[in-house]
């Protein structure tokens, strides 16, 4: 209740010139820079460090099992997802509640389908194939960034299927409280598909 | 920012034109990636174009292109700060492990009989 | 208040998932003050074993239990798990969330004069995430094998091949990574957003400032170390080697992680990580403290802050500095010259902004006339008690010094005398400062006064001696002193130093009957009774929910006291200046 007394959750504040909102999604998606960050700089370490020689030396393209085809395909799934997260927050900003809410919606089974290409064609062939984390130190660093972006799609998709189902009712009452929240999660959203620009090249390429 | 419907649509331009170029790079990324490129070519391709396509997403998608508010720039330009700072650790690890005496050097320095110095400092190096 | 208050809600609602920012103080509050204690505690057993190692300790050494005790003796895994869990949670579950989560909650919204914090279910969130890390964190003494016993600071390879109590005390440290993380979005969010009309940023008062920085602090560095947990966690439970180099041996034996030793892993990638985070909670440790002592500072001397704005802008320095100091506890990793020249020049470096607030603080004092009430004497205490702790700090500093220094009772000497006579007197500085504003009692200035004694002698009592004994090299995590022929001499000093701690724990009995006295029968008080201008005291003691009677508008600076042209010494910031 008392959210419902606080100043600028709605419209932005007249000097900072964003609502509270806004601000809050930026600074976490700064928070989330340096987490993923500190996973980017462990794994450019390990491989310019890793042994020339022995059992633990870096594995080669072939070894490491990545296909760039699925992997291009699922940039291109995620891609796609961030262009209709913003498009629906267009179209509700042009008063369009049911098309936004059909792109949302394309938006979360694009997401879903990563996670089904993600889990069938890459993880289960590995783990059939005996490889686990545990396997060496690329697969390792592979499992844990993926996983950890895996987690964060998930997340995303919690939140995105939250305002087509039960938070939908918020457009109602209160419209342009409802398409700021949409931008917040949009923000969220492609963060994650911009994490994953990175992951692409760096786990599939190089 | 831009409010009005009209805006609102040529955005809805700006956006597809923004997809067309991520789709378009992730193929010349890919490309890149079969060409032979001496040294640390490769690598630098590939972040050059995820650099450009990061950048894409997060000045339309993300709309920092029509950002004005300070308090949104000012923590993002600490944060690219800081994330360099991290980015530096595996330099700084290499270059620990460079600047460091080879393995052996300790073992070939003189001993000096005890009571000449008290203090047994082992300055004479190698 | 009239205006949001349709229906009474319930007690569950009211007191326990509440999410107004005041009782989530006190619940941070009281929490962290439990946490405190117990944290003390396992210092308490701790000293029993550095002064009499090996005898059996007293009454306790039986009822703990012949696992940990057998015979009535400490095992030395216990003893590290102790200590471990004393830094953790005094760190972690103590101080961090009674300077932010506590003070900043409670007080900070009503020195910017808002109805409440930008996202109160957040704010909620993020206490109930706190405790449920710091369950985790207590439960784990259970786990067999006792809690965590490779150091507060969890380095590899030694924590990853540790018992399970390692892996818990990292899901522990994940919770309470995002507690803090959702409460610093939270708290920066709030003073951006919701400061009353005409409170511009340099009307704030300072503790305000300390948490604006903190929040960055807390916001930019824990994620490398969830992240660095994340990891370890994965080299525990999924047979990764992120910080296990190839071919490591264990006691003769080569290690064999899981089904396949994989290796190439790097153990001093796990303590750059560590740092990065642990640099910048030193000064998530003391900005606030420093907050706190300004306060109580201006009000008692009835002064202003002498430079105010050279306070704040080292405060942004000293938060942003912090940054890039980490590597100043790994010198002896074998780190390049070059490397730490940079880090010893920039540890230098951020000594200028600590020094800049101390002697403003200090200087504040200068022809002032000064009450001497409890707050006061603990603020008062705060600053030579600080300076210690922070001039012992260059020698560490520096890499000369440090290799002689490193790992002995002098760091500990070092920081605790930055963090217990330093950030916790502050801590019951505010506790005392700020009672009225809760409850609408003071809490006894008798009880205060010999609480105040007692803490200061068992402090110094405490950390003094361990200046010495650390120069004369006794090392930090030894288990048993007396096993070195080297510490013969110093064994007298480590008994004084645990019958101070001792002494201390119970000079600590006044504070806990006085702080529960004063709820029910403390002497009763008006909004303002310390006579403040910061917007806090415009409010009614205890606030009603919603904070403030009308909307608070500002006319002035924070601290204006003896304006000439007032009867009061005082002028509130939210009182208009008359014709």
């Amino acid at each position: 209740m008392s959210a419902s007394v606080l100043p600028y959750t709605v419209k932005p504040h007249p000097v900072t010139g964003v609502y509270s909102g806004k601000l809050g999604t930026w600074l976490f998606l700064a928070s989330e820079v340096m987490l993923f960050g500190a996973f980017f700089s462990t794994y450019v370490l390990l491989r310019v460090g890793a042994p020339t020689e022995g059992a633990a030396v870096w594995p080669t393209h072939e070894q490491t099992h990545l296909s760039w085809k699925i992997g291009g395909f699922n940039t291109l799934v995620l891609i796609i997802s961030s262009v209709t997260m913003v498009l629906a927050w267009a179209q509700l900003k042009m008063n369009n509640f049911s098309k936004a809410r059909l792109y949302l919606i394309v938006t979360f089974v694009l997401a879903g389908l990563f996670l089904v290409v993600k889990l069938t064609m890459e993880y289960y062939p590995k783990f059939e194939a005996g490889i686990r984390p545990s396997t060496n130190i690329f697969f390792a660093a592979y499992f844990v960034l993926t996983g950890l972006h895996a987690l964060h799609i998930v997340g995303g998709m919690v939140v995105i299927g939250y305002f087509i189902g039960p938070g939908a009712s918020l457009w109602k009452k209160d419209p342009e409280y409802f398409t700021n929240r949409i931008e917040c999660t949009g923000l969220y959203w492609h963060f994650v598909d911009l994490v994953w620009i990175f992951l692409f090249p760096v786990l599939y390429l190089l | 920012m831009a409010d009005s419907h009209a805006d609102i649509s040529k955005h809805v331009k700006l956006y597809i034109g923004v997809f067309a170029a991520l789709a378009g790079l992730t193929i010349v990324t890919v490309l890149a990636s079969q060409v032979d490129f001496s040294g640390p070519g490769h690598v630098v391709v590939a972040l050059l174009i995820a650099g450009i396509k990061a950048t894409l997403v997060a000045a339309v998608f993300m709309h920092l292109k029509w950002e004005r508010s300070g308090w949104i720039w000012w923590p993002l330009v600490l944060c690219a700060f800081f994330f360099v700072v991290l980015m530096t650790l595996p330099t700084l690890v290499a270059t620990e492990s460079r600047d460091r005496a080879p393995a052996g050097t300790w073992d070939t320095i003189p001993v000096r009989e005890a009571p000449a110095h008290s203090g047994g400092n082992a300055e004479s190096g190698h | 208040m009239s205006h949001d208050e349709h229906h009474e809600l319930s007690f569950i609602r009211k007191y326990v998932f509440s999410i107004d920012h005041k009782v989530i103080g006190i619940q941070y509050g009281i929490t962290a003050l439990c946490f405190l204690f117990f944290g003390f505690c396992l210092m308490m057993l701790m000293r029993w074993q550095l002064a009499y190692p090996g005898q059996e300790l007293p009454v306790l050494g039986k009822l703990l239990g012949e696992e940990f005790f057998p015979g009535g003796v400490m095992t030395p895994d216990f003893y590290n798990s102790l200590g471990v869990m004393h830094g953790t949670i005094m760190i972690f579950l103590g101080v961090v969330p009674l300077l932010v989560g506590a003070f900043g909650n409670y007080v900070m919204p009503l020195q910017i004069g808002a109805p409440d914090m930008s996202f109160p279910k957040l704010n909620m969130a993020s206490y109930w995430i706190y405790l449920c890390g710091g369950c985790v964190m207590l439960a784990s003494f259970f786990v067999p094998g006792g809690a965590a016993n490779s150091g507060w600071t969890a380095y590899p390879p030694l924590s990853v091949t540790a018992t399970t109590g390692q892996t818990w005390w990292i899901i522990g440290m994940v919770f309470l990574i995002t507690s803090s993380l959702l409460g610093s979005v939270n708290f920066i969010v709030t003073i951006v957003q919701l400061r009353a009309k005409g409170l511009t940023m340099f009307r704030l008062p300072f503790f305000v400032w300390s948490q604006l920085v903190t929040a960055f602090l807390l916001l930019l560095a824990f994620p490398p170390l969830e992240a660095a947990g994340v990891l370890q966690l994965a080299d525990r439970v999924l047979g990764t080697s992120f910080f296990l180099p190839e071919g490591l041996v264990i006691s003769g034996q080569q290690l064999v992680q899981g089904a396949v030793p994989s290796g190439g892993g790097n153990p001093i990638l796990w303590q750059h990580l560590f740092w990065f985070l642990a640099h910048p909670e030193v000064y998530v440790l003391i900005l606030p403290a420093m907050g706190i002592v300004g306060e109580i500072i201006a009000n008692n001397t009835r002064k202003p802050l002498w430079g105010y704005r050279p306070i704040v802008y080292s405060s942004i320095f000293l938060g942003f500095m912090s940054f890039i100091v980490w590597a100043h506890h790994m010198f002896i990793t074998g780190m390049g010259t070059s490397l730490s020249m940079f880090f010893a020049t920039t540890t230098m470096i951020i000594s200028i902004p600590s020094v800049v607030i101390l002697t403003a603080l200090v200087i504040s004092l200068y022809k002032g006339s000064i009450r001497f009430n409890v707050p006061m004497l603990f603020a008062l205490s705060f600053l030579p008690m600080f300076a210690i702790g922070g001039l012992t700090g260059l020698p560490l500093g520096l890499p000369a010094s440090d290799i002689h220094l490193h790992d002995t009772y002098y760091v500990i000497g070092h920081f605790h005398y930055v963090v217990a006579p330093g950030t916790i007197f502050a801590i019951f500085a505010g506790v005392y400062y700020w009672f009225p504003k809760v409850t609408g009692r003071r809490m006894s200035e008798g009880l205060g006064k010999i609480h105040f004694w007692l803490s200061l002698i068992g402090m110094n009592g405490a950390f003094m001696p361990m200046f010495f004994v650390g120069i004369a090299g006794m090392l930090r995590r030894g288990y048993d002193p007396a096993a070195y022929a080297a510490n013969e001499n110093l064994l007298g000093m480590v008994k004084m130093s645990s019958w101070s701690v001792w002494m201390l724990g119970v000079a600590q009995l006044p504070f806990i009957l006085n702080f529960f006295m004063s709820i029910v029968a403390g002497k009763k008080v008006s909004a303002n009774p310390w006579e403040a201008t910061t917007l806090e005291w415009s409010a009614p003691s205890p606030p009603p929910h919603g904070n403030f009677e009308a909307v608070p508008v500002v006319y002035r600076g924070p601290y204006e006291y003896s304006t000439d042209d007032r009867k009061d010494d005082f002028f509130p910031q939210h009182l208009q200046a008359e014709a």
